[in-house]
């Protein structure tokens, strides 16, 4: 009972994890796959619509709910949310329907159909009313499919995008090497690097940690931005490589904005993350061990792969995850130094959700992320075992 | 503890009562950097001096997600926005901002009302034009020998007599447009062929000659920053910034007016203005002709009222004539198109997802 108590202790922090974290994730989930604010804005054409085959042009009838709710969701100046739900079905229709209630009343055409048609001649074609029925379904499947280059036609079937505007599978595979490269990077450099860490004497040890806690307390944009004075062509660098003779003065070398910058930067910021488990890991091994090992006869290579490095995989697979997620998500590094061919999937979620403000395409493309590194832990806990993994 | 509670207590009430009486303000959000400062000079010192109310100025990116977040969470702490055509057209329509029926925009110095006075286009049921400032190409006079200077647009896109990497905003809006001038198209039919699928496969064809020389750039400071570097021998810019690093950084970069896409930014008031009074005022002021020239005489953008152009002088450090300065002066020759809101309002979704595509193939 006690115990039970006590645990109430614990209640700020379960009731932060639930706001900052559970209500957020659920809204995104939500936010990917559910919008109503064409449904709400015109529930009478939504139901007109339901009827309609898709074949041939709605009745008058159809019009005339269209015309009313329209003219009353530019009373409310809710029409040019409607314009833009629709405009991403049906690129080009935006001006199409927030110019209509404003002009409608206008017209002097003999019937209602004939006024929209007058209007812009898109009313007199099936596209917009299959965009328009589209729109009102409240569920939507819309957003994950564009998250993986496709979408629903107007029979209900899906196709694959244009190749002209498939982009986002390329990105969600570039994102993945990208992030595997330089979880390789930093661990090729870490490892020697703790190594170094642990093993060096106090002394030495201690102004190696320094060494590497300092860029890690130093600002992600300072370091980012440094790295493009280091590597760009007129930059410090390419001035070595030249006094020194390697390349040509008129033929330096283009290190950032581009992939190579994308990978250098983003190492250099992700290192301390793959060093500081290692080293965590690696001063709590006995150095007895490899004695142990050399005493019977393992020479130093045998003594260390197969005693030391498996005492040291924990660190190895702390240090590697984290660098991996942080870098699946990572998103100010590449938008510096990345140019065109060095962006990641995170760069096109912040372009939806602060330029497009299509949130529900970005919100689609977290939940493929979210869902991405959920997997990586589910398969990371079942191999490795997550308690045995060691942060420090 | 009692007295510390009273404290705390005494301390909140002071909190409060000085946020209640504090002297009369509303929020003005802008782009910051050189415009927001030449604003500063330009007009919004001579508003606080002529009425009283302090102006606190804020800086955004243009976009309009953090005002549409206010909006929707129904705490709105900005009264004046500063944005861009088109964005004034998608707030306008998403209700984000108010009408500006209640205001009485002042006639030019010589009579003419309002209504005639601003360009066409520039007066919208939402928002009230200030400048028009243009994105053109600028290059670095240097990179080219003095007998070979780039002076048409079409050389921007001609890599064999005019080498270098070149400069591009990372958006279709305007570059599409220069691709298709320099391309051969008329400027009155440049919209009418980007609104074709032969129209942006020949806007990309011209940006593909280029493609391994571009260096992509965001904000507006970029530009300048590459041709001082020489990172970039051209570059797509804004012509403010060009013209500041002539002026105040001695800079020798040179500007191809011809090819130029001009768009002018307003002022609007946002939804639900906390200062909605104080927001009508400044607008008013601030869409007096005085006070465009007042911007025009610290960066050369503009000002949308005809009788403001007349009134523009002198550069206000330099002493520099602005007029020949300035993107719509007609004597500066070349083509010159005039930035299509509509257009833009239906296709900028689809040509951003184009131009990603076509940047990663």
């Amino acid at each position: 009972m006690g115990a039970f108590k006590a645990s109430w202790l614990a209640l700020p922090l379960v009731g932060f994890v639930i706001v900052t974290l559970l209500v957020p994730i659920f809204s995104l989930i939500r936010l990917s796959v559910y919008d109503s604010t064409v449904a709400d804005a015109l529930p009478k054409t939504a139901e007109a619509l339901k009827e309609w085959t898709g074949n041939e042009l709605p009745p008058i009838a159809t019009y005339e709910i269209l015309g009313e709710e329209l003219t009353a969701a530019q009373q409310t100046r809710e029409v040019g949310r409607i314009a833009s739900r629709v405009n991403r079905i049906l690129s080009g229709s935006r001006s199409t329907i927030s110019k209509t209630p404003r002009r409608l009343a206008r017209t002097d055409a003999p019937d209602v159909r004939a006024a929209f048609i007058s209007i812009d001649e898109d009313w007199g074609e099936l596209a917009i009313w299959n965009a328009l029925k589209q729109a009102t379904d409240t569920f939507t499947s819309r957003n994950f499919l564009q998250a993986i280059d496709h979408r629903l036609m107007p029979d209900g079937s899906i196709a694959p995008m244009p190749e002209s505007q498939q982009v986002y599978v390329t990105l969600f595979i570039r994102t993945l090497g990208v992030s595997v490269a330089v979880t390789l990077l930093c661990f090729l450099i870490g490892y020697p690097m703790a190594y170094a860490m642990a093993h060096a004497s106090p002394g030495w040890g201690r102004l190696l940690l320094v060494l590497v806690l300092i860029p890690f307390w130093t600002s992600l944009l300072v370091r980012t931005t440094s790295w493009i004075v280091i590597l760009q062509q007129q930059g410090v660098l390419n001035d070595i490589f030249v006094f020194l003779g390697l390349v040509a003065d008129d033929n330096r070398l283009t290190m950032v904005h581009n992939m190579t910058g994308t990978l250098v930067a983003m190492t250099q910021v992700l290192l301390p993350f793959m060093i500081l488990p290692l080293y965590s890991v690696m001063t709590n091994i006995p150095r007895d061990l490899t004695k142990a090992a050399s005493s019977l006869g393992a020479n130093p290579f045998q003594a260390f792969m197969r005693v030391y490095f498996p005492n040291s995989l924990p660190g190895v697979a702390a240090g590697g995850l984290l660098v991996f997620i942080l870098s699946i998500g990572y998103y100010i590094t590449p938008a510096l130094v990345g140019g065109s061919k060095g962006q990641l999937i995170s760069n096109l979620i912040a372009y939806h959700l602060q330029t497009s403000l299509n949130w529900g395409l970005a919100a689609a493309l977290s939940v493929i992320l979210l869902v991405g590194v959920f997997v990586l832990y589910v398969v990371y806990d079942r191999f490795v075992g997550i308690d045995r993994m060691k942060l420090g | 503890m009692r007295t510390h509670l009273t404290g705390v207590l005494y301390f909140s009430a002071l909190l409060l009562s000085s946020a209640t009486i504090a002297e009369e303000s509303l929020t003005v959000v802008s782009f910051g950097g050189s415009y927001a400062k030449a604003c500063v000079e330009g007009y919004h010192k001579a508003f606080e001096e002529a009425t009283g109310i302090k102006v606190n100025l804020e800086d955004y990116n243009g976009e309009l997600s953090q005002l549409r977040a206010q909006v929707e969470a129904g705490s709105v702490t900005w009264d004046v926005v500063d944005a861009e055509g088109p964005q004034v057209a998608i707030a306008c329509d998403e209700g984000l901002i108010e009408t500006i029926d209640a205001l009485n925009l002042p006639p030019s110095p010589d009579g003419v009302p309002a209504e005639e006075d601003f360009a066409p286009g520039t007066l919208t049921e939402c928002g009230v034009g200030m400048v028009y400032y243009a994105t053109m190409v600028a290059y670095h006079p240097d990179e080219f020998p003095p007998d070979k200077q780039p002076t048409k647009v079409e050389d921007f896109f001609d890599l064999e007599n005019f080498p270098g990497r070149r400069g591009v905003h990372r958006s279709p809006q305007s570059v599409m447009e220069i691709a298709l001038m320099a391309s051969g198209v008329a400027v009155e039919d440049v919209y009418d062929v980007l609104d074709t699928e032969e129209g942006i496969e020949r806007a990309f064809g011209m940006l593909e000659r280029i493609k391994d020389e571009i260096v992509w750039w965001e904000a507006g400071a970029q530009p300048p920053q590459m041709l001082a570097d020489r990172e970039v021998s051209m570059t797509i810019a804004w012509n403010g910034r060009i013209f500041n690093a002539q002026m105040l950084e001695n800079q020798p970069f040179k500007i191809l007016w011809d090819g130029r896409v001009v768009d002018s930014g307003g002022m609007v008031i946002a939804a639900d203005a906390p200062n909605l009074e104080n927001a009508r005022k400044f607008i008013e002021f601030g869409a007096r002709a005085e006070s465009q020239a007042g911007v025009a005489s610290h960066i050369a953008y503009s000002p949308v009222r005809k009788s403001g152009f007349d009134l523009v002088g002198n550069h206000a450090i330099t002493g520099e004539p602005m007029k020949p300065h300035l993107p719509t002066n007609p004597a500066l020759g070349g083509r010159q198109l005039t930035l299509s809101t509509e257009f833009w309002l239906d296709r900028r979704d689809e040509l951003i997802e184009r131009l990603a595509a076509w940047l990663n193939r």
